[in-house]
Formats: C-alpha cells, structure tokens, sequence
C-alpha cells in the first residue's frame, strides 16, 4: 500500500492522461498539478499543504532513525514548482514543520533552500495544528486564515458548510482497484464549493477519503476527486473508491465453540 | 520422543553410567549407537551434527549427556546447564514435558522449565534469578536473555546447546539470529558443546558448518550420521480419467483418495496452499458417505482450532487430516500410517520429510501417494518420487547472513554491555553465517545502528549507540534498549484480519439493515486478500463456504453460503518453487523418450505430439516458440524454474520487447514455462535481422533493467519493510496494538521512496536486494538458467500453438471471474485451447 504518487496505468473509465487538470471551486479555477500542489493563475498563487517539514527526525528524535532526507525531497519539490510556475505569491495551508522544534533540527543546507525559496515572491503561512506558531527561520506572515475574494484558506476543514473553503489537514488519498491491483494514491478532493488538498511532504501518509472524518467536509455523492500518478493527474468516479482495512488488533479470540475445521459429521460420527 | 529397540551396541556398557542402562532395560529398551556416539563426540568445545531420521530417539539423544552429566553433580554448575532450542515453542513445551519421565523415573534432581512468549512474567523474573539445570526456549527469547544484563550469570557456565530442527531453522533469518547468540554463548562460555539435530539433507557440511565456531580457516563440526529406516513406498497415482491440462486440485482423484483413507488408521493429507485444502476438504466432505472424522489445519485457521485438532489427532479420534505446512515440523501427532501428497511435493527433500511424518518407526516403510493435478505435474511427481526413492536430498545450500538480522544483534549485544568495534566483527565472524563479513561491512552495520548509516551526518544527537572515549560503544540511552526489547526477533507477520461468521442477514428486512456483529471467529485471512473482496463475493474458508458481508474495523464479517462453488481465494504465499534437482530432472524426462516409459499414456502422446508437432525442449536448452494466436504475436519458452524466477523473467523480458517495439500486451508464467504475447510480429523482426533471441535473453538485463524494476517492483518494497522492522527503523506492529495515528507512523514505502532517491546503495537497500535475490523473486535462479541457456536457444516459430504450451496459456484463463460462469468459462477455453494444439489426434 502506497501513498506515494504511484504510477497509474491505463484505467478503466479514467479520462485522457494530461499533466495538471483545472477544477472549479465556486467559480475559482485552480489547477491540480501532479505533485500535489494547486497553481491558482487568476492570482498567479501556488498552494501547497502539509509539508510536515522535519518529520523525519522527530522520529529519529524518538530513536527510528527514518532516512533524512524528507525535508530536502519536499523543498526540493518546491524549487521545481517555483521554475515551473513562476508564482508571484506561494501559500501554505499548515502543518509546514511537523511540530514546534523542526526549525532548530533543520539542517543547514536546508535551511538555507527555504531562505532562499522564500525570496523574490511573496510567502503566506497558514498555521496549521503541528506549528501553531511561527518558527524563528520565516519571514512573512503567518496567518491563522487567509481570505481572498470568495475563496478562503484555513489549515483544517470546517465540519460543517463551508463554502469557498481550501484546505488540507485531512491528508487525503484514495484506493481503487484495476485489475486487481489495488491502487492507493494522494488525491484532491472538492465538491465544487470546497476543497481539500492533499500532503505534499514526502513522509505524510494518508487518509482514505471513505473515512468518516470527510463525512461532516464533504458528501459522499458530490465529491469528484483527481488522485495523483508519478506525472500526471487522473479524474477518478467516486464509485470505485474502495474504503482502508486498517488492522488494528490482531488479538486472538478465545474460542469455546468445537472447531468446525473438524467437520459437522465428526459431530455426529457414530 | 522415543528410544525404541535399536541395533545392539557392544560398548553400551562403558559409555552409560549404571542408573542409565537400568533405565534403558527396565523400560525393554536398548540405547542405540547413534545416542552412545553422541555422548562420546560431547567435548568441551565440541560441536557436533546428528542426522537422523524421524523416529531414531533422536531428541533423547540430544539430552543423553547433558542428563548424565546433571546426574551426578546437579549443583556443582552455577546458571543454565543445557540450552534446547526450538524453533516452534509448542515443541518446546513438548520436549521438556517428555523430559519429565526419564528424570523422575531415574530419580534425577534435574529442573527443566520452558521459556517463551506465553511464559509468565514472575517465572521469567524467578528464572533469571534461579536458572533451571535445563532451559528450553526460542531463539528470539534467546536474543533477549542475551541482551539482559544477567547473561554473564545466566550462561557464563554453560555446558551444552543442542539446537532441534536445525535444517529447518538454518536457512532463514531467525537462523542467523540464532548463529549470532551462539555465537554471543560461546564467548561467554568458551567450553560449551554444541548438539545439532537435523533431518537428512543435500548438503550436510553446511550445518555442520554452522554449529562450529569459524574461527581461522573453516571449521566443520563432527557427524553421526544414522542411516535412513526401511526404504519407503511412494506411489504416484494413476488415473483412468482424463488428466487436466493445468490446475492443482486433482479433483479426478477424489474418490480414490477417499478410499485410501478409508484403509488406514490415520491418513495425512499434505496440500500445497491452503486454497487446495479448503477445496479438497469441501469435496472429501461430499464424499464421505461412512461419516469418517476428518479435519483441517492450516496455517489461517484459529489456533485454538488447530490445537483441538492436534489432540483429536494424538488420541487417535480423527481418520484424516487435510493439512499445509503447518504440520511438517514437530510433535508427533499420531499413529499416521499413510501419507498422500495433493499435487507435486516440489522437492524431494519436502517429500521425504512429510512421508516421515508417517509411521515412526524406522525399521517399517512408510507409505506415501503422491497425486498429480495436471499433465506437467504427473512428469514433475515422477521425477520427485524417483529421486526420493534414491534417498535423494535437494535442500538449497545456505546463504550469507542477512545485514538487517545483524544490525538488530548489535544493538542488542550493546543493551548487554558495552563493546569494542573489532572485539565484536571477531565475534560475529565466528558465526558461519557471517564468516565472511569484512570489517568495513561491519563498520556499515555499527553506524547504522548508531546513527542509521546516512551520507547526511545528522542525526548524531538522536545516536542510539554512542562511542565514548575508551573506544567502546555504549547504549546512548535506556529508550533504545526499550525499543530492542520490544522489536526483537525476525518474523515478520502480514497483516491479518479476523474471519467472524455471523448470522444470516433476512432477505425481507431488505438490504441497507447492519450486519450482525455477533458470531465466532474463524480464523484469519491476508489483509490483501480481504481488499480484493466485494460484498456478496463467497469464499472456502475453514471448511466452509462464507459469504463475504462486510468490514467492521479489524473483522471480516461473514455468512454462511449456501453455494456449492466458492470464489477461488489465490493464497499467493505458501507457493513453494519446485527445487533446481527436480527442475533438471524434469527436464531429463521430457528431453529422454526412453525415460517417456515411466510416464502414464496420455502424457506419452501428449509429448510425442508435442515432438511431431514442435521439438521437445533439449536438457540445457532453452526452447523458446512463437506463433500467432487471437491476431496477437505468442512467445512461449520453458526455463523450468519455478513460477517466481519466471514471473521475474517476464518482467524483465518485457521491458526490453517494448523497447525493441513489440509491443508486449502481458505475460503469464507456472512452474515451467513462461508465454509473453505482443502485438508485433516477432518471427517477421527476427527475419529482417532486426531482433534477437540471443540478445533477448542476454545474462546483461540482470544489471540495469534488473535495478530499474527491482526499485518499482512492490514485492521489493515488502521486503524492504522486512528489512526496517527487523532492522529497527520502524516499529513492529503488536497484537491489541492500537495504531498510533496518521501523524506518528511513517510507511515503509514511503521510506523507500526517499532512500533510493538519496542513497541507493544505504545497507538496508543492500539488505533488501539481497533477499530479492534468494527470495520471492528469485534472481538467483534466473541467472544461473540465462548463463546455462547462453549459445543455446532453441527458436521453433509455428503456425499455431504447440501441446507442451497449453498449461501455460490456460493460466490466463485463471484471471477471477466471478460466480458459476468460472468453471463453465475456463472449461471452453480449455478443450478449444487443446483441438487447436493437438488437432484430431488426442484430447
């Protein structure tokens, strides 16, 4: 099971392949680029959620010492973003750094990539849940929302109407399955009014968009979502999503009952 | 464990303290030559191997010297005497509970206590506090007395390991773990005398090699080999009826095993999946007219089922049992007077170790059948029943040492104390399995521990080990030895859900009410298996065929159908390859028609037809067809390599077809052959002078067309994850363990992803690749078969499709389809599939 972009081999009832895919949200085009991001061209904005910058070591700060190269991969995404896109203003829905101490583990080499990402264009900070408060090494604001015409931007999903509402926080992705191998990739989700993004970290995982904690974002029936191959973005209908089997305990029950391995008839064997 | 009559011993007098040969003779027995040389080969320092059949008094002379040796002096030795290793703990248990007569019968002030991970936590705190003369334990309850602080006192004054199964454990990981402690007791322990017992296998210098220290140049331990009992009887069943083309399930044998069963007291039914098992058992239970008592044991199966199975076994109520794997190791079960093995055994090895199962005694033969459930499989039974008549063994030889297994050791042995970097790589060196490992390698592993190994130096402040100014490496903190504890060990399970069966939901309540929630558990299926199910999908599980309702959270719920044809369920695991010996001498029969007299008649013709038809695949050839079938381009070849190296094959091979443009649409592989089909005309490409077979299958598309798969393939990144739980880089994951949350955990395959991004060559993508290379991928194999075929392709372009291609090509027909169509399905496809091939002259 994978929530990395995954390759996406020719699917059924999936529309042509192509790079970024336009939706709307209340009438605000915004498109979806493979890597997860959103490119907002009326405001020449690029949108990203969840970078979970330093993940990585805070694990290792709790002795797995996962790779640590996860805050590098994800700005690194960023600087391709930036060349691609050559946005005037770059957003972030929160949870940007894993929690309150990422700043002071950041290696210096990364430190100095997002010092520099962050000049020549303007920088929003959202604060999301795991960085309430700014870390010494931004510049910029650092909002708990950020309004813009009809549109608003807040880390995490109101759980109620919201609409003209961008947000991440829930990390989702979606699991179909094509010939019978189950794919389970990031997506962005909207009902039209209201949307939520996926992670852009590269150690976030996902939430399976048939959780019942998008029940109170988004119904069921209007979602339309776009999950994310390695190169390009892919419309997927809300029939094939297939709901997580997370297995939580695998506690062995105690049994009384005769075990029918042995048969009925050896029951009644005369 | 029994010490039946044996050959008469000469020296039986001199090497047997006078309370042991009263005992031999008031119990009639008589101690045979095998238990007297074991005693005498018991020397300080000594290792040595026994290999002997089931039913030789094998494990009672394992614990001969180490009960004469208590005997007199059972106080003069501070901590554990005697360490019994296991590798299942119910056969722990088991052993020391038959190690209870002879010592009270004797008189023997000896204590003999199990350990493992049903033991109670104040008998494991007594135990470290007042160690048992003897301990029989696991080799992960091992690893982690050796990480206490007590294992000086525990082990310091050990005098003899006897480690059971041996053949058994030695080739996987938690063989190498063991190696390692051994290893770690030898040093605390430089006197101790080592016990190997094993089965008969291929290659006996390996375990030997195992049990001794490899200290300068290679040490080999001493053997006591008892010759096999009375030869067996293995017969292959013959069929009048029509033999299938591909399939396992040898239904046309169904009333013949029957009554085979119904001619012995206790018959083992050996499959080779659980799917066969759950079949087989659904179609004996249709047959079974006289009400005989059989059951079923397998490996998904609740366990308090399998243990009432077990018992029902041992007290000699049950006729048959219907069993997987799950009963090849162990306890005797029974009087089992017969063995039938479904399908081929696929090793000779296999085979003789399941026919042992049945009648312990050495000096009866055991009986065997072996059923064939298609064409190719009655060749491949042939073969294995030939070889193991000829006391043949094909066992794979052992592999280096895994690095992860290593890595978790070390930290394990600093959680004990502290050590020095060259002090420890002579140590671990001395295990055989990492005999090999240079200092620089070791060096790897240390730093991973410490710090994870990374290029990127950052994580010196989080170092789980730390260096300090002595040179010895230290635990940096008591969280990582908290964490050792909690991940130790090797096994790494898939993750299982819970099978309830619950009420029947009302038809008339209409279909939107919930399910039941009530009901007992079954057992449990692969998670992956359960995500493949959709509601109303029926399936054969534990003897029953269940109608997959819903999931709730950890649990499959499931009514009882009432449909005679259930979904296949395709267990992918339990698959074994067939070994290489059998491999070669399949393709010796198929290459011989003078050996074609051993075979039944319609599988003569159908390979005589094959020879008029094509040309039969030469012993080191590599034949390789192609025709045009369906408006699509075939190519079928026959490597005989087991369907893992094959499937590894056919990915690599379609790699480079597309790059030469042929369009590849799929591929299908077995055990014996692999077909690839495409949309561009091979023979034609080959015509112009524009493709080649030889540079198809070039040894060089095992580097980077190997690599570039390898890094996508999602088997690699299930053993990566392998490797990081073992390893210690992310947790295991414990039952009644809820789970942490999104935000805490970090998935392995995402891991992977940013690790070969960054550091393609990071110890556990070594650790990773290596298992690929032996495991469900095979790389080994397929490059031994490449350089073996290399100059010697065979191409046999056709007009249609040959005889001998038919199983292979059936095989796509296997694709689920759902619901009674299947059978209907595949049955046309079959028999249009055979008049093309074999045209008016059979079928």
């Amino acid at each position: 099971m994978s929530d990395t972009a995954c390759p996406v081999p020719a699917m059924p009832g999936v529309a042509a392949r192509r790079r970024a895919q336009a939706v709307e949200v209340l009438g605000h085009e915004l498109v979806i680029d493979p890597t997860g991001a959103v490119w907002w061209p009326s405001e020449a904005m690029l949108i990203v959620a969840d970078l979970h910058l330093e993940k990585g070591s805070s694990r290792a700060a709790r002795g797995y010492l996962v790779p640590p190269y996860d805050t590098s991969a994800a700005l690194a995404g960023l600087v391709a973003l930036r060349q691609r896109y050559q946005p005037k203003a770059v957003l972030a829905l929160g949870d940007t750094f894993h929690d309150r101490r990422a700043g002071e583990r950041m290696a210096p080499r990364d430190a100095d990539t997002l010092a520099s990402l962050s000049q020549g264009c303007d920088w929003l900070w959202i604060a999301g849940n795991h960085d309430r408060e700014a870390p010494a090494l931004i510049r910029g604001d650092w909002l708990s929302e950020w309004r813009c015409g009809s549109l608003v931007f807040r880390h995490e999903p109101t759980a109620a109407a919201a609409p003209g509402e961008i947000a991440g926080h829930l990390h989702p992705v979606a699991k179909i399955q094509v010939r019978g191998r189950v794919l389970r990739c990031r997506c962005v989700v909207t009902d039209g009014s209201r949307a939520v993004l996926p992670a852009f970290g590269a150690y976030t995982g996902g939430l399976n968009i048939c959780d019942a904690a998008f029940e109170p974002v988004m119904a069921r029936q209007l979602m339309r979502l776009w999950m994310l191959g390695d190169e390009a973005v892919y419309p997927v209908g809300q029939d094939m999503l297939l709901p997580d089997r997370s297995v939580q305990s695998r506690r062995k029950a105690t049994l009384a009952s005769q075990p029918q391995a042995t048969a009925r008839k050896a029951a009644t064997k005369p | 464990m029994s010490a039946k009559a044996g050959p008469p011993s000469t020296d039986a007098t001199t090497a047997l303290p006078d309370r042991f040969r009263r005992w031999f003779k008031k119990r009639g027995w008589r101690p045979r030559s095998h238990q007297l040389d074991l005693i005498a080969e018991t020397k300080p320092g000594g290792s040595v191997l026994l290999i002997a059949p089931t039913g030789a008094g094998k494990t009672l002379a394992g614990f001969l010297p180490s009960l004469i040796d208590l005997a007199d002096a059972p106080d003069a030795h501070g901590g554990v005497h005697t360490l019994y290793l296991s590798p299942l703990k119910a056969l722990a248990v088991d052993i020391a509970r038959n190690l209870e007569a002879p010592i009270t019968e004797m008189e023997l002030p000896i204590a003999v206590e199990t350990r493992t991970g049903d033991t109670s936590q104040a008998k494991r705190q007594r135990q470290k506090l007042h160690p048992p003369q003897i301990l029989m334990t696991t080799p992960e309850q091992l690893a982690l007395l050796l990480a206490s602080a007590e294992a000086e006192f525990l082990f310091g004054n050990l005098k003899r390991v006897i480690v059971d199964e041996l053949h058994a454990i030695a080739p996987t990981k938690r063989g190498d773990l063991l190696a390692l402690g051994i290893a770690r007791l030898r040093r605390l322990s430089p006197a101790l005398s080592i016990a190997g017992l094993s089965a008969t296998v291929k290659n006996p210098d390996d375990l030997r090699r195992w049990l001794a220290p490899q200290r300068i140049g290679e040490e080999l331990a001493a053997v006591i080999t008892v010759p096999g009992g009375a030869r067996p009887e293995i017969i292959v069943h013959e069929t009048s009826e029509h033999l299938p083309w591909s399939g396992h399930a040898a239904r046309h044998a169904i009333p013949a095993i029957y009554q085979a069963i119904k001619e012995h007291k206790l018959t083992l039914v050996f499959v080779n999946t659980r799917f066969i098992a759950e079949f087989l058992f659904q179609a004996l239970w249709e047959t079974n007219d006289d009400n005989l008592p059989i059951a079923l044991h397998h490996g998904s199966l609740d366990v308090n089922q399998r243990r009432k199975v077990e018992a029902a076994m041992a007290a000699g109520r049950l006729r048959a049992v219907i069993c997987t794997a799950t009963l090849d190791l162990g306890i005797d079960w029974g009087d089992v007077d017969l063995v039938v093995h479904m399908g081929s055994p696929k090793g000779s090895s296999r085979l003789l170790q399941r026919i042992g199962r049945a009648n312990h005694r050495m000096d009866e033969p055991s009986k065997a059948i072996i059923v064939p459930g298609n064409r190719f499989e009655v060749i491949e039974c042939e073969a294995t029943r030939s070889a193991a008549m000829a006391g043949q063994q094909d066992t794979e030889p052992l592999q280096a040492g895994a690095l992860d297994v290593l890595a978790q050791h070390v930290l394990g042995m600093a959680c004990a104390a502290p050590f020095e970097v060259a002090d420890l790589h002579a140590e671990i060196t001395g295990a055989a399995p990492y005999r090999h490992l240079g200092f620089e390698e070791f060096t790897d592993v240390v730093n991973f521990v410490a710090t994870g190994g990374y290029a990127l130096k950052s994580y010196d402040r989080f170092a789980r080990i730390r260096q300090t100014k002595d040179g010895l490496w230290r635990i940096a903190n008591p969280r990582a030895a908290q964490q050792y504890r909690m991940n130790v060990g090797t096994i790494v399970e898939a993750d299982m859900l819970r099978v309830r069966l619950t009420r029947s939901r009302s038809r008339r309540s209409g279909l939107t009410g919930p399910v039941s929630r009530g009901g007992r558990v079954l057992g449990e299926i692969e998670d992956y298996f359960a995500s493949t199910l959709r509601p109303g999908d029926t399936f054969a599980f534990g003897g029953e065929i269940l109608r997959f309702e819903t999931l709730a959270e950890n649990e499959v719920l499931a009514t009882r159908s009432h449909t005679q044809d259930a979904k296949v369920p395709s267990y992918a695991g339990g698959r074994m390859p067939l070994t290489t010996d059998v491999a070669a001498t399949v393709r010796d029969m198929i290459a011989n028609p003078a050996r074609w007299t051993e075979l039944p008649g319609q599988v003569r013709e159908w390979l005589e037809i094959q020879r008029h038809r094509s040309v039969l695949p030469g012993h080191d050839e590599l034949l390789v067809e192609t025709f045009p079938r369906a408006g699509k381009h075939w190519m079928v070849c026959y490597p005989f390599e087991g369907r893992n190296a094959h499937q590894t094959l056919g990915m690599l091979l379609t790699r480079r077809m597309e790059r030469a443009g042929l369009n590849p649409l799929g591929f299908v592989a077995n055990d014996y052959a692999l077909t690839i089909w495409c949309l561009g005309d091979i023979d034609a490409r080959i015509g112009a002078g524009l493709f080649s077979l030889d540079e198809l299958f070039d040894e060089d598309m095992l580097g980077d067309d190997l690599e570039e798969w390898l890094l996508e393939s999602s088997l690699m990144k299930r053993m990566f994850r392998n490797c990081a739980i073992i390893a210690g880089l992310i947790e295991k994951r414990f039952p009644g363990q809820e789970k942490t949350g999104r935000q805490m955990t970090i998935s392995s395959d995402l891991i992977y992803d940013v690790l070969r991004r960054h550091e393609p060559d990071h110890l556990l993508l070594r650790a990773a690749r290596a298992d690929a290379a032996k495991g469900l991928l095979d790389v080994s194999r397929v490059g031994s078969m490449l350089a073996r075929v290399k100059g010697r392709i065979v191409h046999q372009p056709l007009d249609r499709i040959s005889p001998l291609a038919v199983p292979v090509i059936l095989e796509i027909g296997r694709e689920p389809v759902h619901g009674q169509a299947r059978n209907a399905l595949l049955e046309e496809a079959s028999s249009a599939l055979v008049e093309e091939a074999m045209g008016s002259a059979d079928v």
